[in-house]
């Protein structure tokens, strides 16, 4: 099938196989392998990306139904050179360690933080259950993500 | 004089490329032509194969090749790589492909190649194989029984080994003669380890040069390389491996496995690349499991609290196949534990290896170590209950007082040093320890149960002496070598043999030789994970690569160092003894403009126009570096929880954790290395657990139904340290990758059973989920 999407600014037509899911045709097709695949059953949240602004396990879609809409991955969060704050955040708390899950916590939190500016730990710390990370104990992530959220209230 | 780098907690520079998708993973990295290769798994624990009909499969669209094990030719078994001696070991033969009898769910049947990786999984799932299913066996206990279902002929009674290097006479006779013993079964239940990244590897073969390329995630790409030159036959110089960036390990990236030969078999056979790797499904039924222990567990004391002996029958199961380390888990690595921090001075352990139909076990972090270190504290607080004395009163009364310089302990180890009672009053004093057995009784009587858990532990790392791995029958050395390369414009690259996969080893390790040689660290690159580009090194596991590879990195520079001063000298017509050497710099005593950089020196080494007679050219140092003993880090951590005792539901209230792993080189990478540690092993107490059903099948084969940690599980931990050095080290420091494992399960799990306490509860199995918590509280109260 003919799908036309739109992910990081830049338009891709494509033929797929119509079970393609969105996260393959994103690391297959696009070789955008900045986006993870961690398991199997929608658990991990390594593969989440932005879908029309909002956040999605890109395993859980087909890349059909994606058709038309705008997907944003890790490798477009970065705006003029510059790191997102979230992806300062993590770096300078020491945030990640083996950085398989990164893309996808990154992703989340990104976008948690948008929407919920000045969130509490534990306020974080719930929405977090949806992105697993076996490295950090999740400690030094709830650290960085809490900085931004401190920061997008003031 | 510039802030120190060494023990600065600088940001890592491995998270540029993590934090921006840049980084390559091995399923990242394509290759034009690529097949991809799926496996046909056994669906049966145990079953002998009666006909495998890959017809339509071949027929399918893309599909390139189906092969089964009675098709791979010139490919040996995997080996057992860890042959622990005195223990009448059995090697079953392990074949990339079950030949004749699968003996577990997931054992490889048949490989498909294919053009991707959706016409490889369809292909597989046409491959028809008849199966005669066997009775299966999962529990290692049960397994070792007579009339147990028997697992490989040449295995009598599924008993792979059987270790007990201690005097039993003479423990039977402290127990004989002790106030008091207490007992317990002890349920070290299966772990999954779950690195974020699957399992994947990806082979390339060149039949004009013979040379083979494997990517894999590989913690070990130099043992990688010896297995793999072992099983197909290639020349070790004709194999190149290759540990890209890897997303973890915790000790499911050591072995060898048979996809990892396969792939390497089907390159080698099709003349195309091919690539394999797991979803999770497939990883949680075959990458190696941890734990699998059932301990029967006896401790004796005096009435006044001091701890006499130790003893233990330990039935490690070893699932269906030896994997590569898996002899030296539960011996070597567990029952030269049984001492910890204390003065007992009787052990005993037997440790029974039982080939089981489960997954193969092998390293899992902390392996060996957190199942003594449980069993230990658990057994401290049975002492402890037994006699009416508070737990924490009972370790205070048996910590080995503090040596700076090794201690010999009854189960044969030399512990290099230890502050045990600093480190433990340091933790008490952070948890307000008196404080809160008065909060705990106060909050009984409003019929709320808090509970505290204090665990003291040490633990032997930083693997190890090379002649000890040959007395303990590892096929392998201990060693590490290094390579400190600085270019003519004074930069550094250092080339290492092990392959750290997220501990930040490139940040630490720059650190070292920022330290000790004097270039900026910004200006060291650290090189791991291939092994042409490397040189030899044994891997990245046992908490080995900051003690053994930054001893070797450490020593490269000192002799660079000394290379440089010498030139320094030459080059300032000067005499050795008068340079003094700051901050990258090196002047003459008394006349402090003169100065040659250490940039400079580089670059005057690499000419070579003005040397000292006798000095050779260039700035290269290399080291290899056998540790004379292990490390021996230590600490105290203290967890409080409350239990719902009409839920069963446990809140971890707060973790304490004061860790000792000598001089911190980064104490923002200890910190996360303590934090990564102390949740897995909290998870082993509270949430994790492989259940498999009466056949075998795995019932917790999603990350769901296993119960991985998450965010929301924890709260904040504080954090202390205190700072011993080993003495055998260049420059002191221990390791700290397992740490928090080994110390946190028995922690929260005594916290959980002292809130318990009031109500009767003595013993439930891990993990202590509110179900169990809340049967367990119904059980106690009928």
């Amino acid at each position: 099938m003919q799908v036309a999407i739109t992910v990081n600014g830049v338009v891709h037509e494509r033929d797929v196989d119509p079970r393609t899911l969105l996260v393959h045709f994103l690391r297959e097709e696009l070789d955008l392998t900045g986006t993870k695949i961690g398991c199997d059953t929608s658990q991990c949240g390594a593969c989440t990306v932005h879908l029309n602004g909002k956040v999605l396990k890109s395993c859980t879609l087909l890349a059909v139904q994606a058709d038309g809409a705008e997907v944003a991955t890790i490798e477009g969060l970065a705006e003029n050179g510059e790191h997102h704050p979230m992806q300062t955040a993590f770096w300078e708390n020491h945030g990640l360690q083996c950085g398989y899950c990164t893309p996808g916590m990154i992703m989340a939190s990104a976008a948690f933080v948008r929407d919920n500016p000045g969130a509490s730990e534990g306020e974080i710390r719930h929405y977090l259950e949806g992105n697993i990370c076996r490295c950090t104990g999740y400690h030094n992530i709830v650290k960085a993500v809490k900085q931004v959220a401190d920061a997008a209230a003031t | 004089m510039t802030t120190r780098i060494f023990g600065s907690g600088i940001k890592r520079r491995e998270d540029p490329r993590l934090i921006t998708g840049e980084a390559r993973y091995t399923d990242d990295i394509k290759l034009p032509g690529v097949l991809h290769m799926a496996v046909v798994r056994s669906p049966y624990a145990h079953a002998n194969i009666v006909s495998i009909d890959s017809s339509a499969a071949e027929a399918m669209d893309g599909v390139v090749a189906v092969y089964t094990g009675d098709d791979i030719e010139g490919l040996a078994g995997l080996p057992t790589a860890w042959l622990i001696p005195d223990s009448d070991l059995k090697t079953p033969e392990h074949p990339a492909l079950a030949k004749g009898k699968a003996r577990y769910v997931g054992d490889g049947v048949a490989i498909v190649l294919a053009g991707d990786r959706y016409q490889a999984q369809d292909a597989a799932d046409a491959v028809v194989v008849e199966y005669e299913e066997l009775p299966a066996v999962i529990d290692p206990e049960e397994a070792a029984q007579e009339g147990a279902p028997l697992i490989h002929d040449d295995v009598e009674g599924n008993i792979a080994f059987r270790w007990a290097p201690f005097d039993k006479e003479a423990s039977d006779a402290v127990f004989d003669a002790a106030d008091v013993v207490v007992s317990e079964r002890i349920l070290q239940q299966r772990l999954l380890p779950t690195a974020m990244e699957p399992r994947s590897a990806m082979a390339q073969y060149n039949p004009a040069t013979a040379e083979l390329t494997l990517w894999c995630t590989s913690q070990n790409p130099h043992i990688h390389r010896f297995i793999i030159s072992a099983v197909t036959g290639l020349n070790e110089n004709k194999v190149r491996v290759i540990a890209p960036e890897v997303g973890g390990g915790f000790g499911s990236k050591i072995p060898c496995y048979p996809d990892e030969a396969l792939v390497s078999w089907a390159a080698m056979q099709l003349g195309v690349p091919v690539k394999w790797t797991e979803t999770r499904s497939e990883n949680y039924l075959i990458t190696i499991h941890g734990r699998d222990h059932v301990q029967h567990v006896d401790m004796a004391a005096s009435n006044d609290g001091k701890i006499l002996g130790v003893r233990a029958t330990v039935y490690a199961g070893m699932g269906g196949y030896l994997s590569t380390a898996a002899p030296g888990i539960p011996t070597i690595l567990h029952g030269l534990l049984y001492v910890g921090p204390y003065t007992i001075d009787s052990v005993y352990c037997e440790s029974i290896g039982v080939m089981t139909n489960g997954t193969p076990t092998d390293a899992y972090r902390g392996a060996g170590r957190p199942e003594a270190t449980f069993l230990l504290e658990r057994m401290i607080d049975n002492v402890a209950n037994k006699i009416g004395m508070d737990p924490a009163e009972v370790r205070r009364k048996n910590l080995i007082p503090a040596f700076e310089d090794g201690y010999e302990v009854a189960a044969g180890l030399n512990y290099d040093s230890g502050d045990y009672p600093t480190a433990f009053e340091k933790a008490l004093g952070m948890a307000g320890y008196g404080d809160f057995r008065q909060q705990q009784k106060s909050a009984a009587a409003q019929g709320r149960y808090l509970g505290i858990g204090v665990t003291a532990y040490t633990e032997m790392c930083g693997l190890g002496p090379s002649q000890v791995a040959g007395a303990v029958g590892f096929q392998g050395g201990l060693w590490e070598s290094a390579t400190v390369r600085v270019t003519p414009t004074g930069k550094v690259q250092a080339l290492i043999g092990a392959s750290p996969h997220g501990q930040g080893s490139e940040t630490t390790l720059a650190q070292i030789i920022a330290e000790e040689l004097g270039f900026p660290v910004d200006d060291i690159e650290v090189i791991h994970g291939d092994t042409t580009e490397t040189p030899m090194g044994w891997g990245t596991y046992g908490s080995r690569t900051t003690p053994v590879t930054g001893a070797a990195l450490a020593k490269a520079s000192q002799k660079l160092k000394e290379k440089a001063k010498a030139l320094a000298a030459h080059l300032m017509e000067a005499s050795e003894d008068d340079i003094e050497y700051a901050d990258g710099s090196f002047s003459v005593k008394g006349s402090p403009d003169q100065t040659q950089s250490i940039q400079d020196v580089a670059l005057m080494a690499h000419l070579a126009w003005n040397m000292p007679e006798g000095m050779d050219p260039g700035f290269e140092e290399s080291q290899f570096y056998d540790p004379p003993n292990f490390v021996f880090p230590f600490g105290t951590h203290i967890a409080i929880v409350e239990v719902d005792a009409e839920t069963g539901e446990i809140e971890l209230q707060r973790y304490i954790a004061v860790d000792d792993c000598g001089p911190q080189i980064n104490p923002e990478i200890v910190a996360g290395q303590i934090h990564g540690g102390v949740v897995q092993g909290i998870a082993q107490a509270l949430c994790e657990g492989v259940i498999y059903d009466e056949n075998g099948q795995l019932l917790t084969g999603t990350m769901m139904d296993y119960c991985m940690p998450k965010a929301d599980m924890f709260p904040n931990f504080e954090l202390g340290e205190t700072v011993t050095p080993s003495p055998h080290h260049p420059v002191g420091v221990k390791g700290v990758g397992e740490t928090g494992t080994i110390a946190s399960t028995p922690t929260v799990y005594n916290a959980v059973l002292d809130a318990l306490a009031p109500l009767g509860v003595e013993q439930i199995d891990m993990p202590l989920s509110s179900a169990k918590v809340w049967q367990a509280i119904q059980d106690a109260r009928s």
